[in-house]
């Protein structure tokens, strides 16, 4: 019993960071029609900046958390404005292998800085757990998924409330017409990116601190976020919080019960699954066939 | 003057070995010509039905590890009690096994991840390769799992009392690669120029009018899943028994990576796009590393050279050079030739 808590209190916390890392690409993917194969990139940037913040230049772990986002949402924006904007209207394999040239060229820059060493970032939560009754929960992990619950409440409040959440609505269901009822396309595309890839790095600064950060870590990041946008269905931001949790317990429990050699093959094993028995996906709507 | 260019091109590909001496070279194009092999078979997929798959690395790590598997003898329990044990086969055998089950594979996975289309069918293929490959990391028992196959048996073909060959060393392996190539690009030519290959060509260019005329879609882009496994896996089969060591490295996503590249750099959808870019992005990273600079800054070159690359031709190289021929056919000849000319390209 005491083992099956832990892994739940594992699964949340890391089911909020696949659902952040879901929810970016998923905007992204439905939005843009682009798959982001830079997204594990701003994922590890967004801890790289946490340790250069915290561990180089002293600054407080909780003024470190909002910056290391705000890089990378303009870490997102300035990708979207040199690679991106000249792709508008070219075919999705090009765009697909200038996203993963980019890729290649973002991830060998980030070891050539960092060097391939992994670092650690302190935290400034108390070593001793939160006990409630017998169960404890580490604060660290609490504080990641408070602060994940809050970031996927904001952004599904920035998509449904205001006026350019409209507009981004309005062109995931027809860019076209949208542009043509006035809708500056190229504002929201440009916000879109910049907001998937500032969740993303937001997801990398909470994470990074809990393990290590080190270079290869984006690449596995992006796996499950594509896993999670398979399982929640395009450009659904309550698809991907779900997915995001469902795979979390997946890999979680898996890994408790089943094998822990395999607890990254769970959540491509349950793809496959959805696809034999379900090809429409969980919580999509729309069809994805043809 | 088609045929002379292709045998004048083949003279000089027979001839490199009697001219080139430097091994290192040699190693360079070998692994170059594997590669290719690879870009050719996934061409067919991408290029002829217009299905982006980033899980090719599967088929080729899998006709790896199944050629090697073979070669070298395994035994393992599919259960706790029930042992299963094969003898060292002949290498030959064992490529051919690497083959078939390589192709088996691409029906299976075909089967599966054909049901979606566009960005969730790369996003599905990726997963697969994920799978292959920590099946490969994991399965101790069978792959030896990081540790690695060691000292796989390179291939021997014997004709009792008459001959008995080994292809160690680089020529050799040059040939032996090269005899493959040939091979894979008249299979995949044969299958493109046939009655299939059309149907699989309507179907990328309109999915629904081609289904609407009676082609069987699923049909068509299993079959070119089929080929394309199997030509892929026979790839994997030839870098084995050449390196003589497979680790589940092999599955890494880069490999696919450089695999779409090439067909995507050379042309897809053209017989030569995936020699072309198999030569240019197989030779480029040994370019790189003659400039003396940081592996990682020659990765970022690397990634740099594919941005600008694709950005400036987006169709491929081969289709570039084919439309600026024509352009200068169609001014040397009279107007009525020229629209022959346009017209013909159109209909490409």
């Amino acid at each position: 019993m005491e083992e099956f808590f832990q892994h739940c209190v594992n699964a949340f916390m890391l089911g909020g960071i696949y659902a952040l890392l879901g929810i970016g690409l998923t905007l992204i993917f439905g939005i843009m029609r682009v798959v982001n194969f830079t997204h594990g990139e701003l994922y590890s940037f967004g801890a790289y900046m946490m340790f250069a913040l915290v561990m180089l230049l002293h600054v407080n772990f909780f003024l470190a958390l909002p910056l290391a986002m705000a890089l990378g949402v303009a870490l997102g924006a300035a990708i979207e404005f040199t690679l991106l904007r000249k792709l508008r209207g070219a075919d999705i394999d090009t765009t697909m292998l200038v996203m993963i040239g980019a890729w290649i060229a973002m991830q060998n820059l980030e070891q050539f800085a960092w060097s391939g060493v992994a670092k650690s970032v302190k935290t400034p939560f108390p070593a001793t757990p939160l006990v409630l009754g017998g169960l404890s929960v580490a604060w660290s992990r609490l504080f990641v998924f408070a602060v994940a619950i809050v970031l996927i409440g904001g952004t599904y409040t920035l998509v449904d409330r205001t006026r350019l959440g409209r507009a981004m609505r309005a062109t995931f269901q027809d860019s076209d017409a949208a542009k043509l009822m006035g809708v500056d396309i190229d504002r929201v595309y440009l916000s879109t990116f910049a907001l998937g890839s500032g969740l993303a790095a937001a997801a990398g600064a909470l994470l990074g601190p809990i393990f290590v950060v080190s270079p290869g870590m984006g690449d596995l990041a992006a796996l499950k976020a594509f896993a999670v946008v398979i399982l929640g269905g395009l450009g659904s931001i309550a698809g991907a919080t779900i997915g995001g949790f469902l795979l979390a317990f997946i890999e979680e429990m898996g890994a408790g019960y089943v094998s822990s050699g395999y607890r990254d093959a769970m959540g491509f094993l349950l793809i496959i699954l959805v696809l034999v028995v379900r090809p429409t996906g969980l919580f999509s709507r729309k069809e994805r066939i043809g | 003057m088609r045929r002379a260019a292709t045998a004048a091109l083949l003279a000089f590909f027979i001839s490199i070995p009697l001219w080139v001496a430097n091994l290192y070279v040699l190693h360079v194009l070998i692994v170059t010509g594997i590669f290719t092999i690879a870009a050719m078979s996934l061409n067919l997929l991408l290029g002829y039905t217009g299905q982006l798959s980033l899980g090719h690395v599967a088929f080729f790590g899998i006709g790896a590890y199944v050629s090697s598997l073979a070669s070298l003898g395994f035994s393992v329990h599919l259960a706790p009690d029930w042992l299963v044990t094969l003898g060292p086969q002949p290498v030959w055998l064992a490529m051919l096994w690497a083959i078939a089950i390589s192709g088996f594979c691409g029906w299976a996975i075909g089967r599966i991840s054909f049901k979606v289309r566009g960005a969730y069918f790369v996003i599905v293929t990726i997963s697969f390769a994920e799978v292959v490959r920590l099946v490969a990391l994991n399965w101790d028992e069978l792959t030896n799992g990081p540790m690695a196959l060691n000292n796989i048996p390179p291939l021997t073909v014997s004709i009792p009392g008459l001959i008995e060959f080994s292809f160690i060393g680089k020529v050799a392996n040059y040939y032996l690669v090269l005899a493959a190539a040939i091979v894979a690009y008249v299979v995949i030519a044969r299958l493109v120029h046939s009655q299939a290959g059309r149907a699989m060509i309507a179907l990328k260019e309109n999915e629904p009018l081609a289904m609407s005329v009676g082609i069987e879609v699923t049909r068509y882009l299993v079959l070119s899943a089929v080929v394309s496994a199997a030509i892929a896996g026979m790839a994997g089969a030839l870098y084995a028994q050449y390196i003589q060591i497979v680790d589940p490295n092999i599955f890494l996503f880069i490999y696919t990576v450089t695999m779409v590249i090439m067909v995507v750099v050379g042309g897809k959808g053209t017989l030569a796009g995936p020699i072309v870019g198999g030569l240019i992005f197989g030779l480029l990273p040994e370019g790189l590393r003659s400039l003396q600079i940081q592996p990682e800054l020659q990765w970022v070159a690397y990634g740099v050279m594919m941005i600008l690359i694709v950005s400036i031709v987006p169709r491929g190289i081969v289709p570039a050079l084919a439309h600026v021929w024509n352009d200068r056919v169609r001014a040397k000849a009279g107007p009525a030739e020229a629209s022959e000319a346009g017209a013909r390209q159109a209909a490409q």
